[in-house]
Parts: structure tokens; sequence; C-alpha cells
């Protein structure tokens, strides 16, 4: 299966059926991750630049190994965020990444949309691997991997996003892509960190973490960045920890068999407490492995976009 | 010099003054205004079919001139002026250096004269440098010929200094143009605080950042009984309170900007910033309320807020990007189409907001075609529809987010002092 888009810079504007194409191959590709020989020629002769203005370490390496295990070359290119607006335009350093011959690059940035200004300006590909507060299409796709294979499904799936949503593009993106799948998806976080009418994207809306807990499947956690203090968003992080925090008594409000993530890194006892983020039902680190094939999927789909007589979804 | 504008309609700010006229112009007056002149020795330009309007005024533009000349100049905006029909322009003070002091207002004017096209009023600031600090030296300036003061780009956040701004703005009968957004609530936003900002991850500016220094400024003008403008409403609640203080009969005008009663906040959804305007665009029950508000006359005129930027300043990502919109050239053909052709109101309506009421409120001569008034004159085909196309802008700034709008309301004439300016919608061409 192929996809006939060039870019993927969100899950806002993507069909249902794009998803689960995605999903598919990468159930092929953790396949192949499994093999003991992490090596396929899916990608020989392709190149992949990953284009980061922020700093990371997972995704990153998420990326770099994805194009690795199939043969791409891959190249790094890592701009400290304090030179996006003195240094070459978004739009230059496009061009000359593209007139290398990229067939792939792969972004991240600090201001929502960059990736939408760059693929307007370059013939390859674009992954949005996060840009500002927008979306992280990426990291959804592999949180809705990971709730497939343990869920196997997705329709009337209760999932709680709980934490900072205001500044979190991996809510945003899973909000678009859970909704679109079927999922009955609330949020939760202190009302300075949820932003304005939100419920209008299809999602319930909730003050305190019990609702939203409540009869769960998947629990979700967000990460709460310590400098939201200094600006005013949060009086603590013990009082956040306190009332919105996911611990082992709120957590008997969702099913048994609840789906506990965290799309990381974790700050532990806070957001989530150790117990939580270490137990039998937590995911995360499955989340991390599946993130790579999920990646080599988009990977190899962008790529084989030029194949004609492949199935086109 | 004579010049006969044959078979069109007269469009004034009255519709009792208004008819189908011939409309004489001798040198740089209008000298007589009948059915039917039949005179042999002018320049006869049969308008059959369009409409005449006295020239627009624009109190609210940008020329960028000094500093910023790659943006605009004097030269450019001036024609890029005219081909949108104005005739008048009053130019804002945040220019490099700003134009807080006599010898920049002079520069202005010279260079007008040596350059421009059409009529030129500059606005001095509030305050030295635009730094909220220290009073411009409004009499000094009023000397020299602006028309009234104003920070625009800035609201003077000091209130008592706002308040002392007022107070001495009143001795030289100047009008304090005030920018209302208060910046300690819109911080680092960059579109409207709402769903549009929740769902792009772009800062939310909320609306009362502009309701709160609307409502601070009111109050200030109804303490010190200044004359108080505000500059490019755009929100639901500014117009309220604007209503509530004109009711009570504070000395307040106020004006909005095409985009404001055209776009809502959905134009930045795909992040084009040629969108990204300050104020931002707002909801949909703004706009109805801005156009509501200025058929019942609480919004006094329509402004362009005329903010040409290079491209390289808006071809950048969101965050980055310089916040205008390049509307001379774009202003009367979203009356004619958003207001005029919806029903809004009429054509009258319309040359009440663009030209009669804004050469009322700031003292200027024009606004109204009759006998013995200068020669300003605008000649609009408003039923031939057409796409705008930034690129043949004679502005430097295409920065416009309505380019390949299909749009009514062309201007195929303009005449500042008697002087043909545009003909047939081209610059200078075909005298």
């Amino acid at each position: 299966m192929i996809l006939t888009r060039k870019d993927i810079l969100g899950l806002k504007d993507i069909k249902k059926t794009e998803i689960e194409a995605i999903l598919n191959t990468a159930e092929l590709m953790k396949y192949i991750l499994k093999q003991g020989n992490k090596k396929t020629p899916h990608l020989q002769g392709k190149s992949v630049i990953i284009l980061f203005y922020e700093n990371s370490t997972r995704t990153k390496l998420s990326f770099e190994l994805a194009g690795k295990y199939m043969g791409a070359s891959v190249a790094n290119i890592s701009v400290s965020t304090s030179s996006v607006a003195k240094g070459e335009s978004l739009i230059d350093t496009g061009r000359t990444i593209d007139v290398m011959g990229a067939d792939v690059v792969v972004i991240r940035h600090p201001i929502s949309g960059a990736p939408h200004l760059l693929a307007r300006h370059v013939k390859a590909s674009v992954i949005n691997a996060g840009d500002g507060m927008n979306e992280h299409p990426t990291q959804s796709l592999l949180d809705l991997f990971t709730i497939k294979e343990k869920k196997g499904g997705f329709e009337g799936l209760k999932v709680a996003i709980i934490g900072d949503i205001y500044h979190s593009r991996v809510a945003r993106s899973n909000i678009w892509s859970m909704v679109k799948l079927g999922c009955e998806v609330s949020v939760c976080g202190p009302n300075t960190l949820l932003p304005p009418d939100l419920e209008k994207t299809g999602v319930n809306v909730y003050n305190n973490v019990e609702d939203a807990i409540r009869g769960a499947d998947v629990v979700m956690g967000l990460r709460i960045q310590k400098e939201r203090q200094r600006s005013g968003l949060l009086p603590s992080i013990d009082e956040y920890a306190r009332y919105f925090g996911i611990n082992e008594k709120n957590i008997k409000l969702a099913k048994k068999d609840v789906l506990i993530m965290h799309p990381g890194p974790v700050n532990r006892g806070v957001e989530m407490t150790s117990i939580i983020v270490d137990e039998d039902r937590s995911a995360i680190t499955e989340q991390v492995t599946n993130g790579v094939a999920v990646r080599m999927a988009l990977l190899y789909m962008l790529t084989r976009r030029s194949v004609p007589d492949e199935s086109i979804v | 010099m004579k010049v006969l504008f044959k078979g069109g309609y007269v469009a004034n700010a009255r519709p009792d003054l208004s008819g189908k006229m011939d409309v004489l112009i001798v040198d740089d007056r209008i000298a007589q205004l009948a059915k039917d002149i039949n005179i042999s020795d002018c320049k006869v330009i049969n308008i059959e079919g369009k409409t005449l309007l006295p020239g627009l005024i624009d109190v609210h533009c940008h020329l960028r001139d000094p500093g910023y000349e790659y943006k605009e100049n004097i030269a450019t905006g001036t024609r890029s002026a005219a081909m949108g029909g104005f005739t008048t322009i009053a130019c804002m003070a945040n220019t490099q250096p700003v134009a807080d002091n006599r010898a920049v207002i002079d520069y202005i004017k010279k260079k007008v004269k040596a350059e421009g096209v059409v009529k030129v009023m500059p606005i001095g600031s509030i305050t030295k440098n635009l730094e909220g600090k220290e009073l411009s030296l409004m009499g000094e300036m009023k000397e020299a010929g602006i028309i009234a003061v104003s920070d625009d780009g800035k609201t003077v956040m000091d209130g008592h200094l706002m308040l002392k701004a007022m107070e001495y703005a009143s001795n030289f009968d100047l009008p304090v143009i005030c920018h209302c957004e208060d910046a300690s609530i819109a911080r680092d936003g960059v579109v409207n605080m709402g769903y549009i900002s929740t769902i792009t991850g772009l800062r939310g500016i909320s609306r009362v950042a502009e309701d709160a220094i609307v409502a601070r400024d009111l109050m200030l003008a109804g303490e010190t009984g200044a004359h108080v403008h505000i500059a490019h409403v755009s929100t639901a609640g500014s117009v309220e309170l604007i209503k509530t203080a004109k009711d009570k009969g504070i000395r307040v005008t106020c004006e909005t900007a095409p985009h404001y009663f055209s776009l809502t906040e959905k134009a930045v959804e795909n992040f084009d910033t040629f969108a990204k305007v300050n104020p931002p665009l707002r909801t949909e029950e703004d706009v109805q309320a801005i156009k509501q508000a200025l058929k019942d006359g609480i919004i006094d005129i329509i402004a362009t807020d005329h903010a040409p930027h290079h491209l390289d300043e808006k071809l950048v990502e969101f965050d980055l990007a310089a916040f205008g919109i390049s509307g001379l050239e774009t202003a009367l053909a979203l009356g004619v189409t958003e207001l005029v052709e919806s029903g809004v109101m009429d054509i009258h309506g319309l040359v009440d907001k663009m030209s009669y009421t804004p050469a009322r409120i700031f003292k200027l001569p024009g606004g109204i075609i009759q006998e013995d008034t200068p020669a300003d004159i605008v000649v609009v085909d408003l039923k031939k529809s057409y796409e705008i196309d930034a690129d043949k802008f004679v502005s430097l700034g295409k920065n416009t987010p309505f380019n390949g709008k299909k749009v009514k309301g062309k201007v195929e004439y303009t005449m500042v002092s008697g002087q043909l300016v545009v003909s047939r919608g081209v610059l200078g061409g075909n005298k």
C-alpha cells in the first residue's frame, strides 16, 4: 500500500483509511524489527534528512534507525532554537536540502505550522516530527498502533488524556486521529493548561481526573514541563501531582485491563506515580519500539509514491 | 484645463445629493454639476454605466517612509492609494525615525510634494519614539501639518501618561487615535484566542485584550473631554463599549478595516501568514457585529490599516512573520463586495464610511461631490467582477490574504486636485 499524499503534516486532515493503511504497514515493519537481522532493502537509494530545530532524543533516534534499518542514507541536521530567527530562512534551508536530492525531510520545529511552510516549498516529502503546539502525527500513530495491538481496535474505546493539553502537540494529534477512528476521548487538566473551545473537536473536557478516568480503556498521561510553574500556569508541581496526577487510587476508576500510556519522557511522581509507570498494564516502553515500526512504515509508504501499480489509499 | 465626466452616476453620502449627472472640472475644482453639460473646449471622459464618487479618504495607513522604504515608500504608497481610489491618506507615525517631531513631518511633506500623487496627511506619535514614556512634540508637529496623534502599532500602556496625552492633544485640537491592545493580556499571541488557536497550536490573543483598552481609553476620553478615535475595531465587545460611550456623549469616533468585515480567524487555519494581522482576525460573531455597527453608525468609518511588508518578512514561520495586510488596493472592492453587494449598506453608505465622514472627523477638505470643492474624484465600475491579483499591486507590499478573491468595484479613474492619476484603471496611463 502507498499514500498519494506527498507529506505527513498532521492527522487533522488525514483520512481514516490512510491511518488504517499506515498501521497495517507498520505491523509488517514490526515483524521485520523482531527478526535478528534488522536490514531490509526497502529504502535503498533513498535519502532521509532529519532536520531538527528542537532538542529530541527518542524521536530523532527513532527516525534515524527507521531509515537505516531499511537501507536509506540518513543525515541529521540540528539547528539550535535560538538561531531560528537569525539564521537562514526555513524555505532556503529546505531548498538546499531539496536540491541535494532528499526524498524525505523529517522536521521538528518549535513554531506551529513550520512543516507546512517547508512542505509547500520543497519537492521532497515532509514528515512532521512535532511542530510547536500543533501536531506530532508520528507519535499519535505509534500510540494508535500500540492501542490496536493491545485492544484490537478503536471503535467505542474510551480514552482519557490527562495533563498539559494546552502545550501538547501529542494531545492534538491524538484527538484528531482517535475521534476519527471512533474512540470516545476525554481530556483533563487544570484550566490553565486547557485550550479554549476544545470540546468542538469532539472530545469531552473534564475538570477533575476521576471523571475523566472513570471507565477508561486507555489512560494517557502527558508531560508537565517544569517551566509552566514559572509562567504562572501552575502554582506548584506538587499541587499538580495531587490534583491532576495519575496514581494508584484514581486508576482504579478505569477498566481493570486499562492500558497506561505516556509519550515520554515521564516526570515520575508528577503526571504519573512510578508505580503506574512500571506496572504491567503500562505500555510506555512498548510505545517506543512501536515508534520505530510506524516511522519505517511512513518512510516506506512516502518513498513509494511514484510506484504506479500498488493499491492506493 | 477642463475635464468633463459624462454620463456617470454621482454617488454622494447623501442620496438626495446623488444622481445621474455630468461633472465638469476646471483646473483643480469641481466647476459644475448638472444633468447635461455640453461644452466643446474640454477633454470628455465618458463614464456611462460607471459611478463617480468623492475621492476616498484613508485615515490609517503605513507608508513606511522614512526608514522602511523597502516595504513601501511615499512614491509607491501614494500610487497604490490612487489605484485604490484614495485621494487623501493619513500615514502613521511608526517610521524610522518615528514621526515624533517636526523634522520628520517636514521630511514627509517634502517627499510627498516631490514624489507623491495623492494628498498625504501625516499623523504624529503620542510618545517619543513610541516608547510610551514621554509625550511627543505635538505642538510643533501640529504646526507642521499633522492631523492627529497615535502610537499605532503599540498601546500606550501607562494609563496616567495616556490621560496626559489626551489632555495635551486637546490643547492643539488633535484627535488621539488609539491602538487598543493590552500588551499584558495579549503577550506573545499571534492569532485570535479561540477554536482556531486551539486547533493550530498558535498562541491566542484574547478579544479582551482589545476590549480592556477600548474601555480604558473611552473612560479617559470621558474624563478629559478629548476627542478619541479608536483604530481598527475588531471585536463585538469593543462595538458594545463604543456604543455605550457614544450614548453617554463621550467624544469618540472609530474605524474598522476591511479585513475585519471580510474575513474570520479561519483564514489562518492553514498557517497563512498573509492573514496574520494585528488585531487578529476574529470570529464570525465579531464579523457580524462589525457589519451591524457599520450599518448602525456605531463604527463611523472604514480605514485600510494598509501595512505593507516585504515578502521575506511573510514567507517565514508563522510566529516570525510580520503582522499586517497590504490594503489600499483592495479596500474599496471589499467594501463594495462585502457590504454593498451583500446588502449591509448601499453605495451612499459606503461613500459615507470611506470619504464623507473621514473628512468630517479629521476636518479634511473633500468627501463630497459638489460645485466649488476640490476636484478629488474616483470613478468606479461597480458591476465588473474581477479577481484580486497581488502581483499587480502597485504597492511594494504584496501581502494580502485576498489574492485570487473575486470582487466587484474596480477603480477606473482617480483624480487628485484636478489631475488624473489613474486613467482606465492604469496608473498615469492614457491621460
